[in-house]
């Protein structure tokens, strides 16, 4: 047999004499007689071209001198938000999803012995549930950009219709993605108009847009770009008219605070999980949230569901997979989706951080961000030439600032306050031209008065001189 | 030696919203009442939620002892064997998970200066560059958040190719019956119709079959090599060869790597695209369902249509390159689960290419180790291909005692519980009867499979002896054999504490 170079700290079995006792029990002469059946052609060629392993000690010092060539927000003051936003995460959260009883769990496949999981992916569809006021939730998809892929090709199979009708200023990663998702199968994608002053949805083109092949209208509530559609109910009802389903996407911490989408009859909510206590992680893994209202709907729903049920003496409550006839595992190319592996464990975490904000500290954590918000725009609007905010309507924890009268542009401005040790606003020049030299800035709970101050202080130096 | 004996905490914990009692946080409020009542009250009426929502008012220490007690409930890798076939549920190194807690990849937006991120950067583009060599491809796509998820970036990735080469009209994806579920939706999902090949009396594809099922309609091949019967497809290359000839692209499943680093390459069997489970093969936790990662690999005629952005080197700095005038688009937003990314790289500089190719030599060992122990016990088969050694999986068939007996493969997993082993994947693949797909990986010892097979011997004596063990287990699992037709029958459903419905409780 070949010699093994070396017995293996992940590897039990990988010592020579355990090896041959186990070959030998099987009657086998070497591990190669294992591998005999791949043809030589590829067998020959086989040989890994990548280094000879490290010792944990020399793996560690490695990661930490790359790890250490990032500037984290612990070492920037950011103020990037635009669909991954920074948050104070609850060190109890870590704590608990770092547990190898869930951390190293499978999908719940045998639910006597997966009871933990299953009870908090139903936790978390029954957050969610509650907190967008729809009915059901499943327990997680990819991301929010996924979420609404799989909306819009919900909405066109619920309807029988092709037609999906989104906002001009969606999140521009999402649309590329939502036009990966519905090209395929054939449903169209169409725009309509946002006013230039307002950020309002333009009514009058979204009904001359809608029409008996509309199978869904797309809102982002707040907008990509911070501001708060007043006309959401109006929406929902047009759509309802023309006979399409209203899909709304939600970051979903504003939902503390704001109308629930439930409340003005949303069909399909979807949103980004990740800020309700997960890291931002370079933007990923991240959590899609996916809820929808009634039956008919449910049983087009894609992704795993958790129910309650009982064992079958009835004598103990317990949990398992529910209308897994959706899913691949059974329908194969009938499935409403191909998702497996979602997102679980960031979906714990998401029931987690509700349960311990609690109604009180949802509201506490808005008021916070709302604070925060009015703070910056009170502090930065009154710079010369700078417009804060961009559009004259309610936002909630990002907007957008416009340069145009400063002489400057974006691409300067984060240059100049990058060497000052402050990452700006996302620059929106290259995707929404028309917005001029405008940035997406956003404040949370992890932003203090002094350090808006700070930005404020810094953006006003950079601008007038 | 070898004592079965497991007992799973049973805490009949409430769901946490029954835990809740006005007035209590788990949070450390952040304002006082009067900046909140003067924040709120910004907001235009209209917009206002009218009251908050119906959250848990619950202290910290009683958030964290309803979560640690669900753990309890639960089972992973870190307590015991997990064979599940095809998921390959192997030790996930603790100092992959120390790394990426480091502030450094957690606190990270994807959108901040490229300056500033030249460490992450550097490893998603060393990460690319390593996969593909222990794959064979030429480039790698990070992007995609799991196997299923590069299945359909796969199969939009010949979508692209073969529109920019005539072959618009082409529209079936061909799939073996031993598939993996989600190849099949997957092709479903980029609309192309799905075209099963039979398997041969050998368990492999049948060669013949293929070429009568390949034609100018064929899209490509979605195949898993081993196949799911953890058999070497050893007709590979005139398998891609059949489909190649008939200008349809071939593609690997990447779910059954584990077995085949440094031992066989998918770029040397002729395969044009391959996924990888960076969750399966390179250990990162699965987490209870997710988060996994499912980078694509191509070869150099696909590379230009990976999707938007990859990770790239100058020479001197890294950078994201948004310029590929033929990418398919983004399958995703942002680049990618790179926390996830971060542990599987770190697992393949741990490992390095002696490691990698011991871990599939021992995972091999260990598979055929206990197919040839299990298949001499009263009951139990191992069909197929008889002789020839499996890979890193193996399928075990229960139809013998299941007749015998009235036993089933299900009971047999079931009653596995009972041991505190996992059951292995019960009644897949669909070619099996009472099909039990075991995949022990290399990170268990001889002593636990051993352990392993003494729980097999058992069941099959109390299976013979019409103990009624098998027929009602798990006992020592947190809760009893659970009711699944109830958590599906339109009355008795419930999927939120929200629809609590009284008279169907209990």
């Amino acid at each position: 047999m070949r010699e093994l170079a070396k017995v293996h700290p992940y590897i039990p079995n990988s010592d020579g004499s355990i090896i041959d006792q186990m070959l030998s029990e099987i009657g086998a002469h070497s591990i190669e007689d294992l591998f005999k059946d791949i043809p030589h052609s590829i067998r020959s060629k086989a040989d890994l071209q990548i280094p000879q392993g490290m010792s944990e000690l020399e793996t560690k010092k490695h990661l930490e001198r790359l790890l250490a060539k990032n500037s984290s927000t612990h070492d920037l003051l950011s103020f990037l938000g635009a669909g991954v936003w920074p948050h104070h995460v609850p060190a109890a959260i870590d704590a608990i999803v770092s547990r190898g009883e869930f951390l190293t769990s499978y999908t719940p496949y045998q639910p006597e012995i997966s009871q933990g999981m299953l009870q908090a992916m139903f936790e978390y569809q029954s957050l969610i549930s509650e907190l967008t006021q729809m009915d059901y939730a499943n327990s997680s998809l990819y991301d929010w950009s996924t979420a609404l892929g799989e909306a819009a090709r919900m909405a066109s199979r619920a309807t029988g219709r092709s037609e999906f009708i989104v906002t001009k200023y969606i999140q521009p990663e999402r649309l590329a993605t939502l036009q990966v998702f519905c090209e395929p199968v054939g449903i169209k994608l169409i725009e309509v108009a946002q006013d230039a002053r307002t950020g309002f949805v333009d009514l009058a083109d979204l009904g001359r847009k809608l029409s008996s092949n509309t199978a869904g209208v797309y809102l982002e509530y707040p907008s990509f770009l911070g501001f708060v559609e007043k006309a959401a109910s109006e929406i929902g009802s047009m759509v309802h008219k023309a006979g399409g389903l209203f899909v709304v996407g939600s970051e979903p911490i504003s939902l503390g605070i704001l109308k629930p989408p439930g409340q003005f009859e949303a069909d399909i909510v979807v949103g980004e999980g990740q800020p309700l206590g997960n890291h931002m992680n370079y933007g990923g893994p991240l959590l899609g949230i996916f809820a929808c209202r009634g039956e008919p709907l449910l049983r087009q729903m894609p992704g795993r569901i958790i129910g309650k049920t009982a064992t079958q003496d009835g004598k103990q409550v317990a949990y398992c997979m529910a209308l897994q006839t959706r899913e691949q595992h059974i329908r194969r190319e009938k499935a409403t989706s191909n998702i497996c592996t979602n997102e679980a464990l960031l979906a714990l975490a998401a029931s987690m951080y509700l349960s311990l904000l609690g109604p009180k500290g949802i509201t506490d954590l808005c008021a916070t961000i709302l604070d925060r918000t009015r703070y910056a725009v009170d502090r930065i609007d009154r710079i010369r030439g700078v417009v804060a905010p961009r559009f004259d309507a309610f936002h909630f924890m990002e907007f957008v600032i416009n340069f145009d009268k400063t002489g400057k542009n974006v691409s300067e401005i984060n240059a100049a306050l990058l060497k000052a040790g402050i990452q700006g606003g996302l620059d929106l020049s290259k995707w929404f031209p028309e917005l001029g030299q405008s940035a997406l800035y956003c404040f949370t709970e992890i932003h203090s008065h002094q350090d808006i101050q700070m930005l404020a202080d810094k953006l006003q130096q950079i601008l007038e001189t | 030696m070898n004592e079965l004996v497991y007992a799973q905490a049973r805490w009949d914990e409430p769901p946490i919203i029954e835990l809740s009692q006005a007035g209590k946080i788990g949070f450390h409020q952040l304002s006082t009442a009067e900046t909140t009542r003067a924040a709120l009250e910004t907001i235009p009426q209209q917009l206002r939620r009218a009251r908050p929502p119906s959250l848990p008012e619950i202290s910290e220490i009683e958030v964290v002892r309803h979560y640690t007690r669900l753990s309890q409930e639960n089972f992973g890798v870190d307590l015991g064997i997990y064979p599940l076939g095809s998921c390959t549920m192997k030790y996930n190194p603790k100092i992959c998970d120390a790394i990426a807690a480091s502030h450094k990849i957690q606190d990270l937006h994807p959108y901040q200066d490229q300056k500033t991120a030249q460490g992450i950067l550097q490893i998603l583009y060393e990460a690319s560059d390593l996969l593909a060599k222990i794959v064979g491809m030429d480039k790698i796509t990070l992007q995609p958040a799991a196997g299923a998820h590069g299945e359909y970036t796969g199969v939009l990735l010949m979508r692209a190719y073969h529109r920019d080469s005539g072959g618009q009209d082409r529209n079936e994806v061909i799939v073996p019956d031993s598939a993996h579920g989600t190849n099949p939706a997957s092709a479903a999902m980029a609309g192309y119709k799905v075209v099963e090949v039979p398997s041969n009396a050998n368990g492999c594809v049948d060669t013949e079959a293929l070429k009568n099922a390949v034609g100018p309609r064929t899209v490509g091949l979605m195949i898993t090599n081993p196949n799911t019967l953890g058999i070497f497809e050893r007709e590979i290359v005139e398998i891609a060869e059949i489909v190649h000839d008939a200008g349809g692209l071939v593609y690997y499943d990447g779910a059954n790597l584990n077995a085949i680093m440094g031992k066989a390459k998918p770029g040397d069997m002729g395969f044009d695209i391959v996924h990888i489970n960076l969750h399966k093969t390179f250990a990162t936790p699965h987490g209870g369902g997710g988060p996994g990662a499912g980078p694509v690999g191509v070869t150099k005629r696909l590379a230009d249509y990976l999707p938007v952005p990859t990770v790239e080197f100058d020479g001197t700095k890294y950078y994201l390159d948004y310029n590929k005038p033929k990418t398919i688009g983004k399958v995703r937003a942002f680049h990618g689960s790179a926390a996830v990314v971060l542990r599987a790289y770190t697992y393949i500089l741990l490992n390095g290419k002696e490691g990698l190719a011991t871990a599939a030599e021992v995972a091999v060992l260990n598979a055929n180790y206990m197919a040839q122990k299990l298949r001499k016990i009263k009951g139990f088969s191992l069909p197929f291909a008889e002789g020839v050694p499996r890979k890193h999986e193996f399928v075990l068939s229960t139809s013998t005692l299941t007749k015998e007996t009235g036993v089933t493969a299900l009971q047999v997993g079931k009653r596995l519980l009972d041991f505190g082993i996992h059951s292995p994947t019960v009644y897949f693949p669909m070619i099996v009867e009472e099909a039990l797909m075991t995949e022990p990986t290399e990170t268990v010892s001889k002593l636990e499979l051993d352990a392993m097979i003494n729980g097999f011997a058992k069941i099959s004596e109390e299976a013979y002896a019409q103990s009624d063990q098998p027929r009602t287990s798990p006992h020592a699992t947190s809760v009893s054999r659970v009711d699944e037709a109830k958590a599906n029958r339109p009355r008795t459903i419930q999927l939120t504490w929200r629809t609590e419905k009284p008279e169907a409780s209990r």
